[in-house]
């Protein structure tokens, strides 16, 4: 599946600049595989060493949170877009 | 000789507000101050840094300052003069002996945030400080996601600031938290969705147009205006520090910052007594941090807020982590509490405190009541409940609870039946 992974300007430096990244996969896991893949700068934040996500990042799919959903093994379809924001914010 | 010029002989200009630096609450990495809340390097979050050395007051000086929350300024990042918000802080400790004999325990007092300038909640705390940062950093626009509470804070502290705002909120909170921030002519937007959703926007919005989102961007700041009531609650206590205190938790921020605020007023040497037992509050449709302090672990376990305690609904809470922590460092517990036990428990701090307070207050005694009962205060204790916001934000909590007035013809008659009735 093709789909969109945003990240946030902070992190843009990590992938070469660009705060939207085209990448391939079935889940939301293997989306992050392949973009981790290609820029190994960013993959430390967005996985930790057991390939789980960051605990300082979270993840939305087409807007809803990925935990609410099957996490990293949350199937993806093609045109999707992937959300990653810093996990502190609100309150 | 050549005159001065004009620029030569007009007053320097009063020194505006800076601001401390901030580190990384992880990795302990140094942040220059900037519109930033998350660090650079590990993404945890950041932290105002206070210089170790710098002069603090003394009780006697606090005394003769102003009674708002800037007499603690040696505590707030704002270094310099502050330039907003400069009345907001400082409310009523009040006693509430009724409620002490209901709850078991020595004394009860109610800290009333209800009735905080200007805009009846605690928020005004975390904006003033916010706003004074947004100052310092040259920012001419903030704005926030909020459940209410702090959508009323940031318009109207906005307002009087001559800054413009964005406010962001749930599509369908409570009527007069909508009208209290949008009579103040910010740019209020209702999001489809929960106060998750609006949240999750938000973050995207201070990533791509550079706003001053108060609890976004400017969040290390921010929330160091919480621990203010500490202080406060402290200094009115004849600075001794209470033993038990009872909080309604919704990000986990204020929980967390009171923990902060005790722990500083303890080793500023300000206040007698050891930091009180923390005692976190959730609505039972909505008690992410409850849960985490019930299973252990550091987790949060999401969820898809149902309550209608709005101004505490955040299913993704932040600071959910923290709070947990310091719930468990003080030797508190937390309590959730269903949405009948909540308006009772509104009903119940209006009848015993005369305070009127909103959900979220409702949920604070009712989870203090609960907690009374399963045997977690003392009798000896000196409990606080801290009452965050103001009743009339949330009228239609109370629809249907309350019975309805006898209407009478102006008649003297008609007043004697009712009153042998």
């Amino acid at each position: 599946m093709a789909v969109q992974l945003h990240i946030p300007g902070m992190l843009a430096p990590l992938a070469g600049g660009g705060r939207s990244i085209a990448a391939q996969g079935a889940t939301v896991g293997e989306v992050v595989a392949d973009v981790a893949a290609r820029h190994p700068a960013l993959a430390g934040k967005l996985r930790d060493e057991r390939g789980e996500p960051y605990p300082y990042v979270l993840f939305y799919l087409n807007d809803g949170d990925i935990r609410l959903a099957q996490g990293f093994g949350t199937p993806v379809r093609d045109g999707d877009e992937i959300v990653v924001v810093p996990a502190l914010s609100g309150g | 000789m050549t005159p001065p010029s004009a620029a030569a002989v007009s007053p320097a200009p009063l020194p505006g507000p800076g601001l401390v630096p901030q580190a990384c609450r992880l990795c302990g990495e140094r942040s220059a101050p900037a519109p930033q809340a998350v660090c650079s390097s590990c993404l945890g979050p950041l932290e105002p840094v206070y210089d170790p050395a710098r002069r603090l007051p003394s009780r006697a000086e606090i005394a003769r300052r102003p009674p708002s929350l800037w007499r603690y300024r040696e505590w707030l990042p704002v270094t310099g003069e502050p330039v907003h918000s400069l009345d907001s802080g400082f409310t009523p400790l009040l006693e509430a002996p009724r409620l002490a004999r209901l709850l078991g325990v020595a004394r009860a007092l109610v800290k009333n945030d209800a009735v905080s300038h200007p805009s009846l909640s605690f928020k005004d705390r975390v904006v003033a400080t916010a706003l004074n940062a947004a100052a310092a950093l040259g920012l001419g626009t903030v704005g926030c996601a909020s459940t209410g509470n702090l959508a009323n804070a940031v318009a109207a502290q906005a307002a009087r600031a001559g800054l413009a705002a964005w406010i962001f909120i749930p599509h369908d909170l409570e009527l007069g938290k909508v009208v209290g921030t949008a009579v103040y002519g910010a740019n209020l937007v209702r999001v489809q969705g929960t106060y998750d959703d609006v949240n999750r926007l938000c973050a995207q919005v201070a990533d791509r147009f550079g706003w001053g989102l108060v609890n976004l961007n400017l969040r290390g700041y921010y929330g160091e205006g919480s621990k203010t009531m500490a202080f406060e609650i402290a200094e009115q206590l004849g600075w001794r520090l209470p033993s038990a205190v009872v909080v309604p938790m919704a990000g986990g921020s204020l929980l967390t910052k009171l923990h902060k605020g005790f722990g500083e007023v303890t080793a500023a040497r300000l206040a007698s007594g050891s930091p009180p037992r923390l005692y976190g509050a959730q609505a039972a449709g909505c008690a992410p941090i409850v849960e985490l302090v019930e299973r252990g672990g550091d987790l949060i376990r999401p969820v898809v807020p149902d309550t209608i305690a709005r101004s505490i609904a955040i299913g993704n809470p932040a600071d959910g982590r923290f709070a947990a922590q310091a719930i468990r460092a003080s030797g508190g517990h937390a309590q959730a509490v269903s949405d009948p036990e909540l308006v009772e428990g509104i009903r119940l701090l209006a009848r015993e405190a005369g305070v009127f307070t909103e959900t979220a207050g409702g949920a604070t005694v009712a989870a203090a009541l609960a907690l009374a009962r399963a045997g977690r205060f003392r009798p000896d204790d000196e409990l606080v409940l801290c009452i965050t916001g103001n009743g009339l934000k949330t009228v239609e909590a109370l629809r249907g609870a309350l019975s309805e007035a006898p209407v009478i013809p102006p008649k003297l008659s008609a007043v004697a039946s009712l009153a042998s009735a």
